[in-house]
C-alpha cells in the first residue's frame, strides 16, 4: 500500500521532506519508523490524518503520516 | 559594588529580592526609595505578582487606561538576575487601554537582570510627565531626564542614542517606538531592540506618560541566601534543561518558529482570519525554512542555556525574530507565503513598538472586512490590503507604527477597527486582545484557557498546546473535556508562579513546581513547598481575576469569538471539529472554587488571604 510520509525539524537531515512509500498491508506505524531509521525515542509527535497515534497503530493506504522530533514554543 | 539586602534597609530578611521599590511621580518629578515589605513579598512571590498587587491597590480599576490615574509597573522577580536558569525575565504590569483588564507583559533580554543588579524589585511610574522624559537608574543614583530629543526615534536607533549618552556601554534600555508615543493600543515596550513586552497596549500607557524610556546600569549582583544548596539546585536543573530535547535540540535550532508545521499538520493552524484552519503552503513559511535560508546565529537572554532566539538577516537587514507567532500572524493568518516580507513586517514591529501578534491579526481582520467589501478601495490611499498580498502585511505595518490613514484606526487594534465598520464579530479576539496561532475548535483545553485567561486571548498563560498537541508533559487528547479544566487552571496558576519568579516558561518543558520551589527555596532562603507556591500562583490569578471585575470585566466575557463558538473548522485534518467551551466552563468555575457566575467566594479568598 502507498502512503505519504512527512518529515520535520532534525528528521529531515539525510532523509526528506515528503515522500510516497510502499508498505505491506496491515504494517504498523512502529515499521515505518523501522524503515526511515528514525529511532522510537527520538519522536515528539506522530501524527496520522493530523490525529495524534503511536507505533502499535495500524497503516492504512492512503494514510498521511507525519512524523517530528520532541518540539515546543509558544 | 556588592549589593545586599541590608544596603537600604536593614530589616529586609529575604535574599534574591533587593527590598527596595523605586518609586517615580511623573507629575511632580519626585523619586522616592520604599522598603519592600517582606510579607507582601512571601504572599505575592514578584513580577507579575507583585506587580499586579501594587496595581490592584493604587488604581481605581475604573480608571481610564491612558490617564494620570494609571500606574505603570516594571517588576521583577526575586530569580530575575540571580544565578537561576533563565533568571532574566521582567513584567510590565499595568491597566490595559486594549483590554480594560489587568495587564501584565512579560520579556526577556537583560534588562530586568540589570535592573535587580541596580538594586530595584520594582519601578513604579505614576502621573504624567509634562514633557518627554526618561529615567536613568546608575545604581542608587536615578534622576528623570529630558527625552525631547529622543522623542519620535524609533526603537533600535533611540535604543544606541541613549545607551551612548548613558555613558557606559553596558546599559540596558527599555522603550518605546513612535507606536506607543501615538498611544496604539497596540504598542509594545521594547527592551535590546528586539525584545518585547508585546501585548496589551503597555506601551501606549508609557507614551501617555510621556515616558520614553528606562535606561539601567546596575553593578551590584542578586546574592543566594544559600549559595551551596543554589548550586546543587541549579546543576539539576541544567541538567533536566540538558536532557530535554526540546530545550536543548528543538528550540535552539530552530526556535518557537518550529511550530508552524507542527500546529498545520494537525489541521488547527488558523488562515485568513480564522477562516480556514490549514495550508498546504505551510513549509514556505516555517522555523524549518528560516532556519535554511534566512537565519544567521540563534541568541539567547540573560542567563539562557536554551537560546531559542533568531537572529535573521534578509536583504542585508539584519534583526531579530521572528518567532511562531509572529510568523503565523504575518503569514498564514492574512494568506501571506512569502516569508523575507514577514520578516521585515517583524522588522517594522519592533522598530515601531508593535505587538506583532496583535498588528499581524489586525490585518488580517482589516483583509477580511476588504475581502466582505465593509472597507471602500477610497479608504485604502492605494496601498493593497487585500489577503496574500506581502506589500499590505509591509506597508500597513509601517502605517500603523506611523498612525497614518486607515493605519491610524487599525492602530487601536482588531476589536474597535472591525467594529467601527458594524463588524465586530470578525476581530478573533478574546476581551478585545487578539488571539493567537492556535485555532481553539481543535483543542478545547487551550479553547477554555483563551476563554478565561486574565488579560484576554492569550496562549502563554496557560499554554495547554503542550499537553494537546506537543505530548508534554504528557499527551492528553485534544478533543476530550473529561478533566480538561484542572488541567488548565494547573496550567494557569504555574505560569503564573514562573511569572512571577522571573524565569522564562520555557524551562517548564524541562521541569516543574517541585524544581521551581527548590529554586525559590536555595536562593530566596524559604522552606516552602510546592503547594505553597502553587497556591501563590492561584492567589494571583484571583487578584487579576477581581480586579478584571471590579473594572467592569464581567464573566459573560469569558468567551470565544462568535465564528469559533459557532463554527465548525471547515476543512482540513481536524475537519467538523467544534468548540466545546459551554460543557467546560461552568467546572473550570467550579474547580477554581468560585460561584457558577464566575466570581470568586468568600471562602476561597479567605482561603487564598485576600479577603
Amino acid at each position: 500500500m502507498l502512503l505519504e510520509v512527512r518529515l520535520f525539524a532534525t528528521f529531515r537531515q539525510g532523509r526528506f521532506k515528503m515522500k510516497e512509500i510502499q508498505l505491506p498491508e496491515g504494517s504498523l506505524l512502529g515499521e515505518l519508523l523501522v524503515n526511515l531509521d528514525i529511532s522510537k525515542k527520538d519522536v515528539g509527535i506522530l501524527l496520522v490524518n493530523g490525529r495524534h497515534s503511536n507505533e502499535d497503530a495500524i497503516l492504512n493506504a492512503g494514510d498521511i503520516v507525519a512524523i517530528f522530533p520532541a518540539v515546543g514554543g509558544g | 559594588m556588592k549589593l545586599t539586602n541590608y544596603d537600604f534597609f536593614g530589616d529586609f530578611r529575604m535574599a534574591g529580592y533587593c527590598g527596595t521599590i523605586l518609586r517615580v511621580n511623573l507629575s511632580t518629578s519626585e523619586i522616592k526609595k520604599e522598603e519592600l515589605d517582606p510579607d507582601l513579598a512571601k504572599k505575592f512571590v514578584g513580577g507579575r505578582g507583585l506587580g499586579t498587587y501594587f496595581i490592584a491597590k493604587e488604581v481605581d480599576p475604573k480608571a481610564d487606561a491612558l490617564s494620570e490615574a494609571n500606574k505603570l509597573i516594571f517588576a521583577t522577580g526575586p530569580l530575575t538576575g540571580s544565578k537561576a536558569p533563565t533568571g532574566g525575565r521582567y513584567m510590565v504590569v499595568t491597566k490595559s487601554p486594549l483590554s480594560g483588564t489587568i495587564a501584565s507583559s512579560n520579556s526577556g533580554g537583560f534588562f530586568g537582570a540589570e535592573l535587580k543588579k541596580a538594586g530595584y524589585d520594582l519601578v513604579i511610574f505614576e502621573g504624567k510627565s509634562a514633557k518627554p522624559c526618561y529615567l536613568s537608574i546608575k545604581d542608587d543614583a536615578v534622576e528623570l531626564c529630558d527625552a525631547t530629543e529622543y522623542w519620535g526615534m524609533k526603537v533600535s536607533e533611540a535604543t544606541d542614542m541613549l545607551t551612548e549618552a548613558s555613558g557606559d556601554s553596558k546599559s540596558r534600555v527599555s522603550i518605546i517606538g513612535p507606536a506607543g508615543e501615538k498611544l496604539s493600543l497596540i504598542a509594545s515596550i521594547m527592551n535590546e531592540k528586539y525584545r518585547a513586552a508585546g501585548r496589551s497596549g503597555v506601551g501606549a500607557v508609557m507614551g501617555s506618560k510621556n515616558l520614553k524610556a528606562v535606561v539601567v546600569r546596575g553593578t551590584g549582583s542578586v546574592e543566594s541566601a544559600d549559595e551551596e544548596k543554589t548550586k546543587a539546585v541549579i546543576k539539576d536543573v541544567l541538567a533536566k534543561i540538558k536532557e530535554n530535547a526540546v530545550t536543548s535540540t528543538g528550540l535552539p535550532t530552530y526556535g518557537t518558529a518550529i511550530l508552524v508545521n507542527v500546529i498545520n499538520e494537525t489541521g488547527i493552524y488558523p488562515t485568513r482570519n480564522f477562516q480556514e484552519c490549514y495550508t498546504t503552503k505551510a513549509d514556505q513559511v516555517s522555523g524549518e525554512t528560516l532556519a535554511e535560508k534566512y537565519l544567521v546565529k540563534n541568541t539567547a537572554c540573560y542567563g539562557c542555556p536554551i537560546a531559542c532566539g533568531r537572529h535573521c538577516r534578509v536583504d542585508g537587514v539584519e534583526g531579530e525574530g521572528p518567532e511562531y507567532e509572529t510568523l503565523w500572524a504575518y503569514s498564514t493568518d492574512c494568506g501571506v507565503y512569502d516569508l523575507p516580507a514577514v520578516i521585515k513586517a517583524n522588522n517594522l514591529c519592533n522598530d515601531y513598538g508593535l505587538d506583532t501578534i496583535s498588528a499581524g491579526a489586525t490585518i488580517a481582520c482589516a483583509m477580511e472586512l476588504v475581502e466582505k467589501g465593509l472597507i471602500k478601495a477610497v479608504e485604502l490611499g492605494g496601498t493593497p490590503l487585500e489577503f496574500g498580498s506581502s506589500e499590505a502585511i509591509v506597508e500597513w505595518t509601517r502605517k500603523m507604527g506611523e498612525g497614518e490613514g486607515l493605519g491610524a484606526k487599525m492602530a487601536e487594534g482588531s476589536y474597535r477597527f472591525a467594529e467601527s465598520y458594524g463588524a465586530a464579530e470578525l476581530s478573533m479576539s478574546v476581551k478585545k486582545l487578539e488571539l493567537p496561532a492556535y485555532d481553539p475548535r481543535g483543542v478545547q483545553g487551550y479553547g477554555l484557557n483563551c476563554a478565561t485567561t486574565n488579560r484576554g486571548g492569550c496562549h502563554v498563560r496557560g499554554y495547554l498546546i503542550a499537553p494537546e498537541i506537543l505530548g508534554l508533559p504528557e499527551g492528553i487528547d485534544r478533543s476530550s473535556t473529561e478533566g480538561k479544566s484542572v488541567w488548565v487552571k494547573g496550567f494557569q496558576d504555574l505560569t503564573a508562579v514562573i511569572d512571577s519568579l522571573g524565569m522564562c516558561l520555557f524551562t517548564s518543558f524541562a521541569i516543574g513546581a517541585s524544581e521551581y520551589t527548590d529554586l525559590f527555596n536555595s536562593i530566596v532562603g524559604e522552606s516552602w513547598t510546592s503547594d505553597q507556591l502553587m497556591q501563590a500562583g492561584e492567589r494571583i490569578w484571583n487578584i487579576e481575576r477581581q480586579f478584571n471585575l471590579d473594572a467592569g470585566i464581567e464573566p459573560c466575557e469569558d468567551k470565544l469569538p462568535k465564528r469559533i463558538l459557532e463554527e465548525a473548522i471547515p476543512e482540513g485534518p481536524s475537519k467538523g471539529q467544534k468548540s466545546k467551551l459551554g460543557e467546560l466552563l461552568g467546572q473550570y468555575y467550579a474547580d477554581r472554587g468560585w460561584t457558577e457566575d464566575g466570581i470568586p467566594t468568600p471562602e476561597k479568598l479567605a482561603e487564598l488571604e485576600l479577603a
